[in-house]
């Protein structure tokens, strides 16, 4: 380990909040030249907003950036550059059909005699291969021709171009197949050994322990502790990344002996982005499916409703197998899914809170049950929607709003399975305990619910068994009121198949 | 639940528009004294009425459609050909129009949801295959003539007992409109409409957003067809009866409050735009202002309406009025 006494960048007492909601309390960091950093922590603990401090692209609240022991101040994300800073985001930024030089420079192409300087630019991107050690790529390729992890390689050569010296990666590994992971970690290594300083947010526990020297953890948007790699067990890790309070109300759980018939099983089901996948949900019961971002949960849901239908296993439906290919099939099986995001595809904002009431109903079933079996003031009230009337567009009412007029629209076709990715995602207190209460009163009406939430207090509260999966499978089964220790060691493979 | 009246959002000002236009009309036009005035107006904004129809359907589920007027000029011409005076033509050639009208749309439909083409573009293909295949098939000269069965449609008028003589083509109009305004109330309107402001919540939802999409291409190429009996009747038989009328189609929908892109307006606003359009192509006329300025007006009626529109959202925005976010009243004890 090659560190410089001073670091290269340091933040120290960042904070910042997004509409009055506080995101990052009071967080340092300081980043050296010639080390790997990693930051953990769960879903929504301040990683990604940190990240986007360090390249300018949110301005802290308070808190100061030093860069090289020198005060700066980031107005944008130019400024970062400037400075030396550079982030590699998860999306990928590449033009696909240009060259490798022509990407890494774009927008500032070197210029020679008013002509871009096609020669001078291919021969820099391959001094910069070069000092990476990446010979398998050429400058002139197109990009479409590159696998997704040599175009890692281009982004990060673009991020040198421009002088970086500290460089921020994004889960780096989420677009890569294993065998491309191998190289991530060599092209990490050698980037170190060549003194630049790399802050490494990921979620994965066995990467930051392969690669990183030391290791920050963030809950909740505060700073829990910064120690180096080789002072902390994956144990230790954990319990600093959940330690939390578990004093939020939630319904009483169902008694076993109220649980009826199994309403969905999978059968070693899986298709591109999960695998062999065998569960069981029963009516009346409310099972949590927990998982880091990425982990495949959120697949599964869209695999079940038919989204991205399974391509090996089999799937039944109150005892009955059912090959579903579109969400139109297994809304008529009964089958509902309240997407986690319910602006993109859970609501149509333009139209009514009666017309989105009714979508599903309009939408999908033809004849006697697509016309009014309950009518829409009764579904409303149930769900206790706040609306002006059934003539307001939904996009003017609060997010907790709108959250039950999709849950509104999935009751109006009385589902026997109900699926729920992140239900209470964005929502305010009241909001969440009504949806609670309602999911929990659905499974004593003898729904089957599966409910995926990344709020570990929430899916332990709810949930009266849950189910962990890591890497496109199920890392194991953990009865009611398992720690939130628990689910993580199991979410990020810290330990394999616990029994339950 | 009681009924009130209510208004589809955007779709106000149209009606206020024309509300002026009227008055100014009345002002103007010595015509314009007595209700045959208003009627003879009526009679002549019905095909462009129908065709705004027609192509709401396809604007407010996100598509454009442009290949109506090429369509239109195709079913005069064929018709003319057809029949060439043959009175007992007459009705096969009717069918068989409206039959052409449908297999446009279908086209037009499938090309843009299977394919995946821009409706935009699908349909300037169209026009410019209509119009090809028109002029290769006339020369340049449409042949033949309609029958006076035909012609009926367009020009002639029923005596409606207490009202008195009413245009063919009004009353195929109102019945048009009626039937374009309940099938909006209706579950496929309303999912129509969704499926323009969010494709993936209708899929999500498990609807059928081809199907929609397709079906409204299918409603534009009927009513086109049904523009084209009318406007065959009314002005006969030419090579260039339907051209421009795609455009004029957009602007009078436009004009009517509907979003381009879709997912927002009223089918009886846009029918509202069409008719705004012709009463001030009318007044324009009646104030000596040239014919040759009526496509430049257009120009800056569409323009205007749609810049009204977006301004609108943005200034509200920008003003952080949210107009509507109100959400302390309890609709109902529960």
């Amino acid at each position: 380990m090659t560190s410089d006494a001073t670091p290269r960048v340091r933040l120290s007492a960042i904070t910042k909040s997004f509409l009055g909601v506080p995101v990052l309390h009071g967080v340092d960091l300081d980043l050296r030249g010639g080390e790997v950093h990693a930051v953990m922590g769960e879903n929504g603990a301040g990683k990604s907003t940190l990240l986007k401090v360090l390249a300018g692209v949110h301005r802290p609240d308070s808190g100061t950036i030093e860069v090289d022991g020198e005060a700066a101040s980031f107005a944008g994300p130019t400024d970062a550059q400037r400075a030396g800073i550079a982030i590699i985001h998860q999306e990928f930024t590449l033009l696909p059909h240009r060259s490798v030089a022509e990407n890494v420079y774009l927008g500032r192409e070197p210029v020679r005699r008013m002509q871009v300087d096609r020669r001078r630019m291919v021969a820099d991107t391959r001094k910069l291969l070069d000092w990476l050690g990446e010979d398998g790529i050429d400058p002139t390729d197109a990009v479409s021709s590159l696998s997704v992890a040599q175009r890692q390689v281009v982004e990060i050569v673009k991020a040198l171009s421009t002088d970086a010296r500290v460089l921020g990666m994004d889960e780096p590994t989420a677009a890569l197949a294993d065998h491309e992971v191998e190289l991530l970690y060599d092209l990490v290594r050698r980037l170190r050994e060549r003194g630049i300083a790399i802050l490494y947010v990921s979620h994965r526990m066995r990467e930051v322990f392969d690669l990183s020297d030391r290791i920050t953890v963030l809950k909740d948007g505060r700073f829990v502790t910064c120690a180096p790699t080789g002072e902390l067990t994956p144990d230790d890790l954990v319990r600093h990344m959940v330690g939390r309070e578990l004093g939020d109300y939630y319904p009483d759980r169902a008694a076993p002996e109220d649980f009826g018939r199994v309403r969905l099983a999978l059968r070693d089901a899986g298709n591109a982005r999960v695998r062999d996948l065998n569960l069981e949900v029963r009516a009346g019961e409310i099972v949590g499916l927990a998982g880091l971002q990425g982990s495949g949960r959120s697949a599964l849901a869209r695999a079940v409703f038919g989204v991205e239908p399974f391509t090996t296993g089999r799937m039944e439906v109150d005892g009955a197998a059912q090959r579903v290919t579109r969400p139109r099939t297994a809304v008529r099986l009964g089958i509902a899914l309240v997407t986690e995001d319910r602006k993109g595809d859970g609501l149509a904002l333009r139209q009514s809170v009666r017309d989105n009431t009714l979508l599903v109903r309009r939408a999908a079933l033809r004849g006697p049950r697509s016309r009014a079996r309950h009518d829409v003031p009764s579904l409303l009230d149930l769900v206790t929607v706040v609306a002006r009337g059934e003539h307001q567009e939904v996009r003017f009412l609060s997010g907790g709003n709108q959250q039950k007029v999709v849950l509104a629209k999935w009751l109006a076709v009385e589902p026997r399975v109900l699926l729920v990715d992140e239900p209470t995602r964005g929502i305010d207190v009241g909001a969440k305990r009504a949806v609670h209460e309602l999911l929990r009163d659905l499974a004593k009406r003898g729904v089957a619910v599966l409910m995926i939430s990344s709020e570990l207090p929430e899916l332990i509260g709810m949930s009266d068994r849950i189910l962990v999966m890591h890497a496109g499978a199920l890392a194991g089964e953990l009865p009611a009121g398992a720690s939130e220790g628990d689910v993580m060691a199991l979410a990020t493979g810290h330990r394999a198949g616990a029994a339950a | 639940m009681t009924w009130r009246p209510r208004l589809a959002e955007g779709t106000a000002p149209v009606l206020v528009v024309l509300l002026l236009l009227l008055v100014g009309l009345a002002i103007v036009g010595p015509a314009y004294d007595e209700p045959s005035g208003y009627l003879a107006l009526l009679k002549r904004a019905a095909p462009l009425m129908i065709l705004a129809i027609g192509q709401y359907f396809v604007i407010v589920s996100g598509g454009f459609d442009l290949s109506v007027g090429a369509l239109v000029t195709a079913g005069v011409v064929i018709a003319a050909r057809l029949i060439d005076g043959d009175e007992s033509a007459t009705t096969p050639v009717i069918l068989l129009v409206l039959g052409f009208g449908v297999l446009v749309g279908l086209l037009n439909g499938l090309i843009t949801t299977k394919l995946l083409v821009p409706s935009f573009i699908v349909t300037l293909g169209m026009l410019l295959v209509l119009d090809g295949a028109t002029f290769l098939w006339t020369d340049g000269a449409p042949r033949g003539a309609l029958s006076a069965g035909f012609r009926t449609f367009g020009r002639g008028a029923l005596d409606v007992p207490l009202l008195g003589e009413i245009p063919w083509s009004v009353l195929i109009l109102l019945a048009i409109l009626v039937a374009a305004a309940l099938f909006m109330r209706s579950g496929t309107g309303r999912a129509l409409v969704a499926a323009g402001d969010n494709e993936a919540a209708v899929r999500m939802s498990g609807g059928q957003v081809d199907r929609l999409r397709l079906l409204g291409f299918v409603l534009s190429g009927l009513l086109a067809a049904v523009a084209a009996i009318l406007l065959g009747g009314f002005a006969g038989v030419s090579a260039q009866v339907g051209s421009g009328l795609e455009f004029r189609a957009i602007t009078a929908v436009v004009l009517g409050g509907v979003l381009l892109g879709g997912g927002r307006g009223s089918v009886v606003a846009a029918a509202a735009g069409a008719l705004s359009l012709e009463a001030l192509f009318t007044l324009l006329n009646l104030l000596g202002v040239s014919g040759a300025l009526e496509s430049a007006v257009q120009g800056l009626i569409i323009i205007a309406a749609v810049a009204y529109a977006s301004l609108g959202g943005g200034l509200r925005q920008r003003l952080r009025l949210r107009p509507k976010q109100c959400n302390t009243v309890q609709p109902a004890p529960s």
